[in-house]
C-alpha cells in the first residue's frame, strides 16, 4: 500500500475539524460561536463588498514596511553589536531589557508620537520584530567559531569585512529562522494595533464587525482570513530557508 | 636564507590561575624549509604555532620573519586550522577564492583551477564541504591557503582527524605540494612517525611548559624509505628523547 500523503492528511484533518464544528452548532446553537456556513458566507460578503481585499492589503501593507525597516535595521545593528564585541556589551543589556516588553505597552507612545493611523501600526510592528531580531543577529554571530573568523583575518579582512563575509553568512541558517519566528510575531501584533489605532485593516474588522451591531460571523471571517494569511506567509519563509544562494552577498565568486 | 627568527619566547596565559605554557626558546628556521614541531599533547605547541602566526602576542621574546617583527596575521603567512576552518557556507571553488576577492575575475579563476589540480580535487569545484570527506576538506583548506601564495605555511596537527590511511596519503601529498609550491612549513604534530617522515628537522618539545628539549635534522634523502636503518634510528631516538618505549 502507498502511504498516505501528509497534505492529504491535514486536508482531511481540517475537513473533519470543520465537521464537528458544525455538529456542535446544530446540537447547541450558535448564541457563543457563529457556524461555520454563517462564516463562509460572511467571508463572501466581504469578498463581495471589497473589504476582504482591501483589509488584507491594508494589513499586509504595514506588516511589510514595519517588519523591513525592522530586518533592515535590526540584523547589521545585531551583527554589528556581536562583532564589536565592546559595543554588544554596552548596547546589549539594554535590548534584552526592552524585549520581554510586549509591544502592545507600546500603543500608549505610539498613538503620542505618531497620531492615529498607518505610522502608529508600523511603528509598533518595527518595534516587536526589530528587538528579537537584533538579538538573534547578536547570539548568531556570538556563535560563529572562531576558527572562522581567524581564518578571516588570516586573509587580511578586518571589520566590516568581516561581518559581511564571515558573520552574515555563518550567521544565516539562525537568522532566517528568526526571521519567520519574529514575522510571526508581526503578524500577530498588526491585527492589535489595527484595533487601536487605525480605521482599517483585519484588526479593525473584527472590532469594527463587533461594535457595529454584534456581528460575529464577521469577526471569525476576520480571524479565518488571518490564519490563512499567516500560514502563507509562513510556508513562504520556510522555503527560503531551503534557498542555498541566499548567502550569495557572501560570497567570492571563483 | 633565514627566515623565521624566534628568540627568548615566553608564553604565560593570564589566570587565574596564570598557566604557563612556553619557557623562554629560541628557533630558527631557514627559507623553503619544513620543519616539525613535535609534542606531546597540550604542551603547548600550538600555542607556539599561533604565536608565530601573529595571532597570539607572547609575554615576552620576539619573532621575526624576513627581519620584520611578527604583529598580526598577514596573509603571506597562511595558517592551516585542520579541516575546520573550511567556510561550510561556500563551495570548493569559492573557499579556494576566499583570500583572492582583489584580483580581476579571469586571473581568480585561472588560480582557483591550479590549485583544485595541485590538490586533487577536480571535479568537486562546485561541491558543498559537507559533501567532503576529512581529508578532502583538509585539502579544500591547504588550496585555499596556497592560493594566494604565501612565503609561510602553518599547519596544526592538519591530519590529526583523519584516519589512518588517509593520513599516510596526505602526508604524500603534502609532500608533493610542498616540493612544487616551495614554501616555508612550520608543521605541529604529536606523531613521532610524521614527524620523521615530512621533515627536514624535528623541534622535540617536552610536556608543558614547552621547551626544547632537541633539535633533530631528518638527513634521509626523499623519497623516504621508511623501513630504511636510518629512519628507524631517528625515530628510535626522538622515541627515547620523550621517554617512550618502543616495544608494546
Amino acid at each position: 500500500m502507498r502511504p498516505v500523503p501528509t497534505w492529504l492528511i491535514s486536508t482531511i484533518a481540517v475537513v473533519v475539524a470543520i465537521l464537528l464544528w458544525d455538529i456542535a452548532i446544530r446540537l447547541a446553537g450558535d448564541t457563543l460561536i457563529p457556524g461555520p456556513f454563517a462564516v463562509a458566507k460572511a467571508l463572501g460578503e466581504l469578498a463581495i463588498s471589497g473589504k476582504l481585499v482591501r483589509y488584507a492589503i491594508a494589513s499586509l501593507f504595514r506588516v511589510t514596511w514595519g517588519f523591513t525597516l525592522a530586518v533592515v535595521v535590526g540584523i547589521p545593528l545585531g551583527l554589528f553589536l556581536g562583532w564589536f564585541r565592546r559595543a554588544g556589551r554596552t548596547v546589549g543589556p539594554t535590548l534584552q531589557f526592552l524585549r520581554p516588553i510586549s509591544p502592545l505597552a507600546w500603543i500608549p507612545l505610539a498613538i503620542l508620537w505618531f497620531g492615529v493611523g498607518d505610522g502608529s501600526a508600523v511603528f509598533l510592528i518595527f518595534i516587536a520584530s526589530v528587538l528579537p531580531l537584533s538579538l538573534t543577529a547578536l547570539q548568531a554571530s556570538q556563535n560563529v567559531h572562531f576558527v572562522h573568523v581567524e581564518a578571516a583575518r588570516n586573509f587580511g579582512l578586518s571589520g566590516f569585512a568581516i561581518i559581511r563575509r564571515v558573520l552574515f553568512p555563518a550567521a544565516l541558517p539562525q537568522l532566517i529562522v528568526g526571521v519567520r519566528i519574529s514575522l510571526g510575531i508581526a503578524w500577530m501584533i498588526v491585527v492589535a494595533a489595527e484595533m487601536i489605532a487605525v480605521n482599517s485593516g483585519l484588526g479593525f474588522l473584527i472590532v469594527d464587525s463587533r461594535n457595529a451591531g454584534d456581528r460575529y460571523d464577521l469577526v471569525v471571517a476576520g480571524m479565518v482570513t488571518i490564519g490563512a494569511i499567516g500560514l502563507v506567509l509562513d510556508t513562504g519563509l520556510r522555503r527560503l530557508e531551503r534557498v542555498p544562494a541566499f548567502a550569495v552577498a557572501a560570497r567570492t565568486s571563483p | 636564507m633565514t627566515k623565521l627568527v624566534v628568540r627568548n619566547l615566553e608564553m604565560t596565559f593570564a589566570g587565574p590561575p596564570p598557566v604557563r605554557v612556553i619557557e623562554p626558546t629560541d628557533l630558527e628556521v631557514r627559507d623553503g624549509e619544513l620543519v616539525c614541531i613535535l609534542g606531546p599533547s597540550g604542551c603547548g605547541k600550538s600555542t607556539f604555532l599561533q604565536i608565530v602566526a601573529g595571532f597570539i602576542k607572547p609575554s615576552a621574546g620576539t619573532v621575526m620573519i624576513d627581519g620584520t617583527p611578527v604583529t598580526g596575521p598577514d596573509r603571506k603567512r597562511i595558517f592551516v586550522f585542520q579541516e575546520r576552518g573550511v567556510f561550510p557556507w561556500l563551495t570548493v571553488d569559492e573557499n579556494i577564492a576566499f583570500g583572492l576577492a582583489d584580483l580581476p575575475r579571469a586571473k581568480r579563476t585561472e588560480i582557483v583551477a591550479r590549485y583544485v589540480d595541485l590538490v586533487g580535487l577536480k571535479g568537486f569545484e562546485r561541491a558543498d564541504p559537507q559533501e567532503l570527506s576529512g581529508g578532502m576538506k583538509q585539502r579544500v583548506e591547504v588550496a585555499r591557503a596556497l592560493a594566494v601564495d604565501p612565503d609561510m605555511l602553518f599547519l596544526d596537527e592538519p591530519f590529526g582527524a583523519l584516519d589512518s590511511m588517509t593520513r599516510l596519503t596526505m602526508r604524500s601529498e603534502l609532500l608533493r605540494i610542498w616540493q612544487a609550491a616551495k614554501k616555508t612549513i612550520l608543521f605541529v604534530t604529536h606523531d613521532v612517525e610524521e614527524s620523521v617522515q615530512l621533515a627536514d628537522r624535528v623541534v622535540v618539545m617536552s610536556a608543558r611548559p614547552a621547551k626544547i628539549r632537541k633539535i633533530v635534522e631528518i638527513d634521509i634523502p626523499r623519497p623516504r624509505d621508511l623501513s630504511a636503518p636510518r629512519y628507524l634510528e631517528l625515530r628510535d631516538g626522538i622515541l627515547e628523547e620523550i621517554g617512550l618505549a618502543h616495544a608494546i
